[in-house]
C-alpha cells in the first residue's frame, strides 16, 4: 500500500528532480573530498559548506510552499521554526563543547559561566544527548505551531491577518532570544563549535557528510510533500486555498487540515534549521528577525508557489544570487535587488519561474490535444438534464 | 452531537428566529417548517432574510433568539458548518462556488459522501464505487464530456449544475439551492427546473429564487418573506394575489 502511494506521488518531473539532488548531493562532496587542491575540479570547503546551506533554506522554502502554494496559509513567521530548530541543535553542539570552552567548564557553556550562572536551566537537560536533540529538533517547532496554529485557525483567522500574526510571534521570539537572562545566549547566540557526534565539525569529511545529510533531508521533505499534495488530503488543501467556506458546507474540518499541515510544516523548517546551524558554525538571535521570514517567502514567490519544485529552485538562485550580489562592488544595493525582483515577479511572473514554465507546456499540450481531436466541438454542447 | 428527542415531525423547524446586525433585524421572528420530501421555494424582496436564513440553518450565521431544529432532533443552534454539513445539510451558494482549480470530476470526488477525516484522505485511494458514483452525477449533470477541465474554465451555468452535483454528491436528506438560475438562459432554466424536481423525488429541497417564471414553472408551496419575517405562504397563485405581497414585492 505505502508502495502505491509513494508510486501515485512521484511522476517523472518529481523523479527527474530527485535524481538531479542525489547526483549533486553525492557529486559536490566528492569533488571536495577527492581531487587535489590544485586540481581544476576541486571544489572548495567554502563552496560546500555555502551549497549546504542553500539546500537547507530549499528545504525551509519547501516547507512554505506546502502551506502557502497549497493551503493558501501565508505565514510571514517561518523562519521561527527555522530558529527554533536550529536552536535546539545549536545547544546539543554547545553541551558537545565540554572543557574545550574558554571558561573549561565541563557542564555551563561559556556564556553561563560568563553570567555567574551557577548551574545548568533544566530546559538545557538532556541536550548532550544528539537523540534527545534531534527529537526536540522537531518537537519544538511541531508543538509551537500545533499550539499556535489550533488557536488561529480554531478562531478562523486567515489571510493578512494570520500573516501579521505570524510576524508577530517571530518578531516576539527574537525579542525573548536577545535577552541574556532567557538562557540561549543573548544576542551572541550559540557558537564556537566543535563536535558532532565526536567529528569535528570544520573537517571537510564531515561538512561532506552533512552536505550529503542536507541533500537528503531535502529529497525526504519533497518526497513527503508529494505524497501529501498527490492525496485526497492533498485536494482537499487546495480546495480550502479556493474556496474554504465551501469546503466547510461540504463538511471538511477545515482547521484540523490547516493545523495537520501547518505542524509538519514547521517540523520540516525546524530540520532544516537544525541541518543548517552546524553547517554555518552559529545560531544567532537574528534568524528569527521577521525580515528573513519575508526573504523566505520571495524565494516560494520567484520559483512559483503551489509547484514544491519552484520552491527548491527559488531559495537555490535568490541565495546565489545574494551571495553573488553581496560579495562585490554591488554590495549596498543587495536590498534593492531583492526588493525589485519581487516586485518584478509579482508584476511580471505572478506564477513564478516554475509556474510559468509549467502553465506555458499545459498550455501548449492542450493546444495540440485540440488540434488532434478536431477541435472541442463535441465536449462543448453539455446541457443537464434529469431523465 | 447533540440529540434532543424528537419534538417535531418536520425536517426543518424554525421557530421565533431573529437575527440583527449592528441594529439591522435581518430576521424578525421567522417561523416556518417544511416537511420531509417536500420542495420549498421561498421568494422575498432584496433584504426580506432570505439569505439571512440559509446562513442561520447552515451554521454560519448564529440566531440572537429562536429555535433551529433539524429532523426534529438536532438543535442547529448549537452546532457549527462542518456538523451541520455532516448531519445531511447541503447549500448551493448564490454565486456558483466550486473549486475552480480542481478538474470537474476531483469536485465532485471531494463532495462524495464519506470519511472526512484528515488521517483518511491522506491514505485514500479510489474505488470502483466512488468512480461509479461519480459517473452517475456526471452523467445526471450532463457533464461527462468535460470531466477533465478545470471547473474555473466552465461557464455560468455549467458551474451552477456543478455545484447541485456536488451537492448530490454529498447524499444530504436537505437541499438548500441559492438562486439556482440566476443568470441562466431560458433552456438553460427549463432544464435546472426538471433537475431540481428529479432531486426531489428522493430528498428535501429549499429553493430561494427571484425568478417568478421558475417559481412558478416548480410549482411547488411558495413562502414569501419580507422585512425578516414571512409575509404569505401558500401556492404561487395564492401568494400572488395577496394584498401585501403585491404592495411589496411584485407590485413594483
Amino acid at each position: 500500500m505505502i508502495a502505491a502511494i509513494v508510486l501515485r506521488a512521484l511522476d517523472r518531473g518529481a523523479i527527474a528532480f530527485l535524481v538531479t539532488l542525489a547526483a549533486i548531493g553525492v557529486i559536490v562532496p566528492l569533488l571536495n573530498l577527492l581531487p587535489p587542491v590544485t586540481s581544476s575540479f576541486y571544489l572548495s570547503s567554502y563552496f560546500v559548506a555555502l551549497l549546504g546551506k542553500y539546500l537547507c533554506y530549499a528545504l525551509l522554502a519547501l516547507s512554505i510552499d506546502l502551506i502557502w502554494g497549497y493551503c493558501g496559509i501565508l505565514s510571514l513567521g517561518h523562519g521561527a521554526f527555522f530558529a527554533l530548530g536550529g536552536y535546539a541543535m545549536g545547544m546539543y553542539l554547545m553541551r558537545q563543547i565540554g572543557t574545550r570552552g574558554v571558561y573549561a567548564h565541563p557542564v555551563l557553556p561559556d556564556f553561563m559561566v560568563f553570567l555567574n550562572w551557577p548551574e545548568l536551566p533544566i530546559y538545557w537537560y538532556g541536550f548532550q544527548h544528539f537523540a534527545y536533540a534531534a527529537c526536540m529538533v522537531l518537537l519544538v517547532p511541531g508543538a509551537l505551531a500545533f499550539v499556535f496554529g489550533w488557536f488561529a485557525f480554531r478562531s478562523r483567522v486567515t489571510g493578512v491577518y494570520l500573516s501579521i500574526i505570524t510576524q508577530a510571534l517571530t518578531f516576539a521570539l527574537m525579542l525573548g532570544f536577545f535577552r541574556n537572562n532567557f538562557g540561549f545566549g543573548g544576542n551572541n547566540g550559540l557558537t564556537d563549535f566543535k563536535d558532532i557526534l565526536g567529528f569535528n565539525v570544520q573537517a571537510p569529511g564531515t561538512r561532506s557528510a552533512l552536505f550529503m545529510i542536507s541533500a537528503l533531508a531535502l529529497m525526504l521533505g519533497f518526497t513527503i510533500c508529494r505524497i501529501i499534495v498527490s492525496s485526497k488530503f492533498g485536494k482537499v488543501l487546495v480546495a480550502i486555498r479556493d474556496a474554504e467556506t465551501r469546503t466547510r458546507f461540504l463538511g471538511y474540518r477545515v482547521e484540523a487540515y490547516k493545523l495537520l499541515v501547518f505542524t509538519l510544516s514547521a517540523c520540516m523548517a525546524g530540520v532544516a534549521g537544525a541541518l543548517y546551524v552546524p553547517q554555518v558554525g552559529i545560531i544567532n538571535p537574528s534568524e528569527f528577525s521577521p525580515a528573513n521570514s519575508i526573504e523566505a517567502v520571495i524565494w516560494v514567490a520567484v520559483g512559483g508557489r503551489g509547484t514544491l519544485t519552484g520552491a527548491v529552485l527559488g531559495a537555490l538562485l535568490v541565495n546565489y544570487g545574494k551571495t553573488f550580489f553581496t560579495s562585490g562592488v554591488l554590495a549596498p544595493y543587495w536590498l534593492f535587488v531583492l526588493g525589485g525582483l519581487f516586485v518584478a515577479v509579482t508584476l511580471l511572473l505572478p506564477r513564478g519561474i516554475v509556474g510559468t514554465v509549467h502553465h506555458w507546456w499545459k498550455q501548449r499540450s492542450q493546444l495540440r490535444q485540440v488540434e488532434h481531436n478536431g477541435g472541442e466541438a463535441r465536449s462543448m454542447a453539455p446541457a443537464p438534464a434529469a431523465e | 452531537m447533540s440529540m434532543d428527542p424528537r419534538t417535531t415531525a418536520a425536517l426543518l423547524y424554525l421557530d421565533g428566529v431573529s437575527v440583527s446586525f449592528a441594529g439591522f433585524r435581518a430576521l424578525n421572528n421567522l417561523s416556518f417548517t417544511v416537511e420531509p420530501g417536500e420542495m420549498r421555494a421561498i421568494i422575498g424582496p432584496n433584504g426580506a432574510g432570505k439569505t439571512t436564513m440559509m446562513d442561520v440553518v447552515t451554521g454560519k450565521t448564529k440566531a440572537d433568539a429562536g429555535e433551529v431544529y433539524f429532523d426534529g432532533s438536532y438543535d442547529l443552534s448549537r452546532l457549527d458548518e462542518t456538523e451541520i454539513a455532516l448531519l445531511g445539510i447541503g447549500r448551493k451558494f448564490q454565486k456558483p462556488t466550486v473549486f475552480d482549480m480542481h478538474t470537474v470530476e476531483d469536485n465532485i470526488a471531494l463532495a462524495l459522501k464519506g470519511d472526512r477525516r484528515a488521517r483518511k484522505t491522506l491514505f485514500w485511494r479510489d474505488t470502483g464505487e466512488e468512480r461509479r458514483r461519480i459517473n452517475d452525477i456526471l452523467d445526471i449533470i450532463r457533464l461527462s464530456q468535460v470531466r477533465r477541465r478545470v471547473a474555473g474554465l466552465l461557464s455560468h451555468g455549467q458551474k451552477q449544475w456543478l455545484e447541485i452535483g456536488m451537492l448530490l454528491a454529498q447524499e444530504p436528506k436537505l437541499l438548500l439551492v441559492d438562486e439556482p438560475v440566476a443568470g441562466m438562459t431560458d433552456a438553460e432554466t427549463q432544464q435546472t427546473v426538471r433537475l431540481l424536481k428529479e432531486i426531489n423525488r428522493e430528498r428535501t429541497v429549499v429553493v430561494v429564487e427571484h425568478d417568478m417564471t421558475f417559481v412558478r414553472e416548480l410549482g411547488v408551496k411558495v413562502t414569501c418573506l419580507h422585512e425578516g419575517c414571512v409575509l404569505a405562504e401558500g401556492t404561487i397563485d395564492q401568494v400572488a394575489q395577496n394584498q401585501r405581497v403585491v404592495e411589496v414585492y411584485l407590485g413594483r
